[in-house]
């Protein structure tokens, strides 16, 4: 193990572990809002939006995440789309996690007992309040554990991004590793800010959990 | 901004139907490898000495919380750094089998656990060797119950093959960076690749499907 060449190299790696989880969160957020979208459309009454919810999680899920940002970053300027790396990334990932999560939201309004909604409606609530006041609280406890995995693999497939030159871990790791020949050495920095971000998304899921746990 | 001609796809079907191929025994080999290596990493961390238990616990702890990119970059380099130069396609290979491996082997491990203890002691009462209780009762009923994650899990591998391009790989993605670096026409060759895993996806699924159901049907 070169212990010198570590530290010395270490700093472009914190450097690019910061870009890894800006990446992460901002995909994330754009997923959980591509999420939320398709999961309500997926569970609508209209057959058209049903459709288009099943074909969009179908197709994102079907193919590889690595082939979409392709078709985004490479593809893009053919069609009149122009995006910077960071910005192909994010919607890219963003785009593609979005299609995992709407089955995580989908799973946990279906796992809300059915006699809560006929209760609710019995007493008198509109459909409407039924799912903002009744499904959607106990819903959003039920999703906290399959969106947090969701999280996780997406903070490991953020490293797709280094393939359309967004500086992040991998991409950094791949340099390194073509310049000083030390694979070990780069890959023990690199897994070990990837660890530390994932124990850190984690440990936050297993928190919040256990905060919101319905007993 | 050019017109859309997926018609230029037409010269490069034999260049795109071997990389199809090769996507395949990617997926295969890795499947394969994964498969007999989770039921070996799962095994060894339930049962071997800790001297052995440990690093594989380790190791699987490490495969998780990593990119599987990262992972082939390790190999590739690594094994050349010590010494094995192996051709991409076998670093490939095996990257592929042991990440997935990984992951085949934390399910298998809940799978064995599951399988009722009165099993393993009927086993050893007629006279079963601890060995022979494994291999011959425990292990085909534990990836019998488990099988729906593992397949899972190959229907993820198959899509993550395509990161194997990265390392030079000539499988489907790489077919298509070869038309492409003659053509320039990124978008209606990846969009013919993201058919063609779909394609591969959906034969993939029904396949597991139907495996299932015999298997359910045999129980």
């Amino acid at each position: 193990m070169d212990f010198p060449l570590m530290l010395r190299v270490f700093p472009f790696f914190v450097e690019a572990a910061w870009v890894t989880v800006q990446i992460s969160v901002l995909s994330l957020l754009l997923g959980l809002v591509v999420a939320a979208i398709i999961a309500s459309a997926k569970m609508s009454g209209s057959f058209v939006l049903r459709t288009i919810g099943s074909l969009y999680v179908s197709v994102f899920r079907g193919t590889p995440c690595l082939i979409q940002l392709f078709v985004l970053y490479f593809g893009g300027p053919q069609i009149g789309i122009n995006l910077d790396p960071f910005a192909a990334g994010v919607i890219g990932l963003g785009l593609n996690i979005g299609a995992y999560m709407a089955e995580s939201i989908r799973g946990g309004i279906i796992g809300v007992d059915r006699g809560q909604v006929e209760a609710s409606r019995t007493i008198g609530f509109s459909r409407l309040q039924t799912l903002r006041l009744v499904v959607l609280p106990q819903a959003a406890r039920l999703m906290i554990r399959p969106l947090g995995v969701n999280a996780v693999g997406l903070i490991k497939g953020s490293a797709l991004v280094s393939t359309i030159s967004v500086v992040e871990l991998t991409y950094t790791a791949q340099r390194f590793i073509g310049s000083t020949y030390k694979p070990f050495e780069i890959f023990g920095i690199a897994a070990l800010l990837y660890m530390i971000i994932v124990y850190v998304v984690a440990r936050a899921v297993d928190v919040l959990d256990r905060r919101y746990a319905i007993n | 901004m050019q017109g859309l001609d997926f018609s230029v796809v037409t010269p490069y079907t034999d260049l795109l139907f071997m990389g199809v191929w090769w996507t395949v025994v990617l997926t295969i080999s890795g499947a394969v490898i994964s498969f007999f290596f989770g039921i070996f990493f799962a095994v060894a961390v339930l049962y071997a000495p800790k001297v052995i238990a440990y690093p594989i616990r380790f190791f699987m702890w490490l495969f998780m919380g990593t990119p599987l990119l990262l992972q082939l970059f390790l190999i590739y380099f690594g094994l050349a750094q010590i010494g094995l130069n192996v051709p991409a396609l076998a670093a490939g290979i095996i990257g592929l089998g042991l990440h997935f491996a990984v992951y085949n082997a934390d399910v298998m491990r809940a799978g064995i656990v599951a399988v009722d203890a009165g099993q393993t002691e009927g086993a050893r009462s007629i006279g079963f060797g601890r060995f022979q209780t494994l291999r011959y009762v425990v292990i085909p009923q534990a990836v019998r119950n488990t099988l729906p994650s593992i397949g899972n899990n190959l229907i993820v591998l198959l899509k993550e093959s395509s990161l194997v391009s990265i390392i030079g790989i000539a499988e489907l993605v790489h077919s298509a960076q070869l038309a492409i670096s003659e053509t320039f026409r990124p978008f209606e060759f990846y969009i013919t690749v993201a058919a063609l895993y779909y394609i591969l996806n959906l034969v993939l699924e029904t396949g597991l499907r139907q495996v299932e159901k015999q298997v359910e049907v045999s129980r």
